[in-house]
């Protein structure tokens, strides 16, 4: 299939999709029902708001990446990438289980083969087999909740779920939240379920991997949010709690990481991590709210939390095209061998300079309307009358503080070390600007993220309206007027258009008084060095050197793993030949998690090896025996 | 509408006109405490003056950010004397954002000033950028925790909203979580706008500064504007601590008679807080940058006991 063919088809489903969504959004209620078609229970999808919304961001995010792989030439796997779409959409419509774990499965399968699609290397085939392990784990823990689900109702429809939470036992409704938010989350990259994520997006093509950021990862939310809020009802505030600590944890542990990383991609991929779990702070708050009764307060935490979902789709996907166009230009991911590409690519960089700011969530874009929703539902906690509920929040909102904080000292390193200053090598010398199709998959992205940001008045209503669907209460009056976003009467307001319009008079403002002024005009002149000769790319500040604050005062969490060898000369030791430096923090998930569950798994497998011992008597003993257990239980 | 807009232009003209002489005035009262004579506290206005007037250097390796910030660092500055009640409790724009705005309004002129500092390439610029937004970081948690021990005693985060309430009752003043929580946005005060002991703003010694690093580069009229909109953020941050926490003498509405009491007010206020932060600058010494984090993770405890004593206390 040729590149434009794939394209369009991408970008007709894509707005097909997003069509659909909007109008379920806006409370258009749609259902099909095959029941012929797979045996227990057969097809069936339904358009509700919460799936209209996660369609819409689907097809949203589809389009611009559609658009942006109809520019790449000779990148394969077109098919695989329409059944990714696809099977991206037909999720959030899924109306029961067997529909559900197929459009699942073959999400996950479709987006497995296009990681592995670029497979030059043995890295990108580990990611990929890594990815393939934890999505199938994450696949056997939904298997296992619906099954028992399915067990408890007597059905596999969605709508009898949602109907049936107060008929379980507190016991069983807790196990099913459990093994479905194990298989949601890991899916939503949550820590510590989060180590395929930041291997398998740098490892795809861009336009995938904007997808997966963009859009597959928000689908482990929209399962959390089917599970946690219509499937298993009002759950205890713990769940809650539960869900708003995974959440700062992932917030604060994905932009640590995403602060000292030196692959672009690999930063972008921890900074969704980090997205996600300020959605999950948000909706978590949402949990604790209803169940303390506070329903209003409950659907502005998940309107903002489900704003920030859409605002990442938005920002993500356009920063991992920008970065797609940067490593096509440059020829590597390393961050220390770019450098000075706003010259050579401006409208990359000008794209990528909106996806920053955006995402380090400052005014008047969009990142910054949902954070600050989510500061303001935060905020509002004294409403709860139990201390260490208020403790938690706290919490939340100093976690979220200081993640914001970091998030910007992240992407003014990811930004200023790609496009500022001389570049760092030759081929990013050379590098030259993107075609028309990523530059206008950029611009579309970029638009949305200013639109988001001065629409709140528009968006935020919308959003509170499926928030109010989703928890079965009645909508909020009046969340914004024409100008002013108001939550809880006079808690708070926001009106990004005024910060705005005021921003660009202000702009004018000292611009207007130079002229008048008639401030004297600029010389070109060097960069002041302390008196050197000659400035080149090596005397820069490099990423390494921008994170290093940050490495010395989270030591404690990045246990950095240093070595240092000096190659010296026979004859003199004051004569370096080569000198190798290395400084990288530990994998601590990988090496106190994983490692030490897989090696207890290796040996479990050891010794489950003596049961075979090649001998067809045992077996038939092995047979008998299991046929009398059963018996016995019968 | 026109005492609206009289109201705001007031707001803007004390903010931008009396920015440089809260920092003349500092600067005069440090030297005299250390003995010297010092400059006249008019003396920032003769260098702005002065820079104003000079050509601009401009490095051939830098890029369009480096002549745009300024002027963005002077915009966001410029919205945020409209958003923080200086002489009126419900500003211009006071109904555009409430303090969280103001923090990332800040954050939005950090952000470009620390890409300014990397465009130049040279590793000062680098240098003085990563330490800037490091501790710009670690400040926030802070700001925004005080600001929680302030919202949740006067049941809204709007400014206006949290002058008007401890306005009305001043014995909500006299408490501990008020007190810890003003100690606290003290402490962030100093860091977020490069004080002893975080940062040295009198200092060029190149491997100790923080914010004069990352706009070393600067020159001419983008110097002025650099240091005319850090004196107004010095000034915007004090009147913060001023009027948030001693909200006295904040009328609601604006009128010829209020907004010169009001004016008088806040005069007396940042007077009283200029000769404190003098006093406390000229007595320690510049922290390494490696005890900073410690000092602002004070800090934060101090805002979080504030918070937890809104709870025990209610």
């Amino acid at each position: 299939m040729s590149a434009t063919v794939t394209a369009a088809a991408g970008a007709a489903l894509g707005l097909v999709a997003a069509a659909a969504g909007v109008a379920g959004v806006l409370g258009v209620e749609w259902s099909l029902r095959v029941p012929w078609l797979v045996p227990p229970g057969g097809l069936e999808l339904t358009l509700d708001p919460l799936g209209g919304f996660f369609l819409a961001l689907v097809g949203t995010t589809a389009v611009p990446a559609s658009i942006h792989a109809g520019g790449q030439r000779g990148e394969r796997g077109g098919a695989a990438f329409l059944a990714f779409v696809a099977a991206m959409a037909a999720v959030p419509l899924a109306g029961n289980a067997i529909t559900f774990l197929l459009a699942w499965e073959l999400m996950s399968v479709a987006s497995y083969v296009l990681v592995l699609g670029a497979r030059d290397s043995r890295e990108s085939l580990s990611a990929a087999w890594v990815y393939f392990v934890m999505t199938h784990a994450g696949l056997a823990c939904l298997l296992a909740a619906m099954l028992l689900l399915g067990s408890w109702t007597d059905s596999l429809r969605f709508a009898d779920w949602s109907a049936a939470p107060s008929a379980l036992s507190p016991g069983a409704g807790t196990l099913a939240f459990v093994l479905l938010a194990l298989g949601f989350g890991a899916k939503a990259g949550v820590i510590p379920l989060h180590v395929w994520l930041p291997m398998a997006h740098p490892a795809a093509p861009s336009h995938v991997s904007a997808l997966m950021s963009g859009a597959m990862v928000k689908l482990g939310i929209y399962g959390l949010l089917r599970a946690g809020l219509d499937w298993l009802g009002p759950g205890p505030a713990w769940w809650g709690v539960a869900v708003m600590l995974a959440g700062t944890a992932s917030a604060l542990v994905g932009v640590l990481y995403a602060l000292v990383d030196r692959d672009l991609k690999r930063v972008l991929a921890f900074s969704t991590i980090e997205n996600v779990g300020i959605v999950l702070v948000a909706v978590g708050a949402c949990m604790v709210f209803r169940a303390s009764g506070l329903e209003a307060l409950a659907v502005l935490s998940l309107a903002a939390g489900l704003y920030h979902a859409l605002n990442h789709a938005a920002f993500k996907a356009l920063l991992f095209l920008g970065a797609g166009a940067v490593v096509r230009a440059a020829g590597t991911r390393n961050l220390e061998s770019m450098g000075g590409l706003v010259r050579r690519m401006p409208w990359t960089a000008a794209a990528f300079l909106t996806g920053s700011v955006a995402i380090a969530a400052l005014p008047p874009l969009n990142g910054f309307v949902s954070e600050w929703l989510t500061f303001q539902a935060l905020l509002q906690m004294l409403e709860i009358p139990r201390p260490e509920l208020n403790l938690v929040f706290a919490l939340g909102i100093a976690g979220l503080a200081l993640t914001g904080g970091l998030a910007v000292a992240c992407f003014v390193r990811a930004f200023g070390i790609v496009f500022l200053a001389l570049p760092r090598s030759d081929q990013a010398a050379a590098a030259r600007e993107a075609g028309i199709a990523p530059r206008a998959a950029m611009g579309l992205l970029a638009a949305a993220c200013v639109a988001l940001g001065l629409a709140p008045t528009l968006v935020l209503p919308a959003l509170a309206g499926v928030a109010s669907a989703v928890l079965g209460t009645p909508a909020l009056d009046a969340p914004a007027d024409w100008l002013t976003v108001t939550v809880s009467g006079r808690f708070g307001g926001l009106s990004t258009v005024a910060v705005a319009a005021a921003l660009g008079g202000a702009l004018l403002l000292p611009l207007a008084a130079l002229a008048l002024a008639r401030a004297p005009g600029r010389r070109p002149g060097e960069t002041w060095g302390c008196g050197r000769i000659l400035q080149t790319a090596r005397m820069e500040y490099t990423g390494t050197a921008f994170a290093h604050p940050f490495q010395r005062i989270f030591d404690f969490f990045y246990r950095p793993v240093k070595r240092l060898d000096i190659d010296v000369h026979a004859e003199s030791r004051f004569f370096v030949r080569r000198l190798a430096y290395e400084n990288r923090p530990r994998p601590i998930f990988e090496e106190w998690l994983y490692r030490p569950a897989l090696e207890a798994l290796h040996r479990a497998a050891h010794r489950a090896r003596a049961l075979q011992s090649g001998s067809a008597n045992v077996y038939l003993l092995y047979i008998v025996a299991a046929l009398l257990v059963m018996l016995v239980l019968a | 509408m026109i005492a609206e807009v009289a109201g705001a232009l007031a707001q803007l003209v004390v903010v931008a006109g009396g920015a440089p002489l809260l920092v003349g005035v500092l600067r005069w009262l440090k030297a005299r405490l250390v003995g010297r004579r010092g400059p006249r506290p008019w003396q920032p206005y003769a260098d702005l003056a002065k820079l104003l007037r000079k050509e601009a250097v401009v490095s051939t390796t830098t890029s369009w950010i480096f002549r745009f910030t300024p002027y963005l660092l002077v915009a966001t500055t410029l919205v945020a004397a409209l958003v923080v009640p200086v002489l009126v409790s419900r500003p211009a724009l006071g109904f555009a954002g409430n303090i969280i705005l103001l923090m990332y309004l800040f954050m939005l002129g950090t952000f470009f000033l620390a890409l300014a500092g990397l465009d130049a390439g040279s590793a000062f610029g680098g240098m003085g950028s990563s330490r800037e937004v490091a501790v710009a970081a670690l400040a926030e948690p802070t700001v925004v925790v005080a600001v929680l021990a302030l919202a949740l005693r006067a049941g809204t985060i709007d400014l206006g909203g949290v002058v008007e309430r401890f306005a009305g009752d001043p014995l909500l003043v006299a408490n501990p979580a008020h007190l810890l929580a003003f100690a606290a946005f003290f402490i962030v005060m100093m860091a977020e706008t490069g004080r002893l002991p975080v940062d040295n703003p009198a200092t060029h010694l190149e491997l100790t500064m923080i914010h004069e690093a990352m706009v070393l580069e600067y020159s001419g009229r983008y110097l002025a504007l650099v240091e005319w909109a850090s004196a107004m953020k010095l000034f915007l941050f004090l009147t913060l601590l001023a009027n948030l926490f001693f909200p006295w003498g904040v009328p609601a509405g604006p009128g010829p008679l209020a907004l010169a009491t009001a004016a008088l007010a806040i005069a007396a206020k940042l007077a009283v807080l200029t000769a404190a932060l003098a006093l406390i600058e000229t007595s320690v010494a510049k922290l390494r940058l490696f005890r900073v984090p410690e000092l602002l993770a004070g800090s934060f405890a101090l805002a979080l006991l504030s918070v937890m004593s809104v709870f025990l206390l209610r």
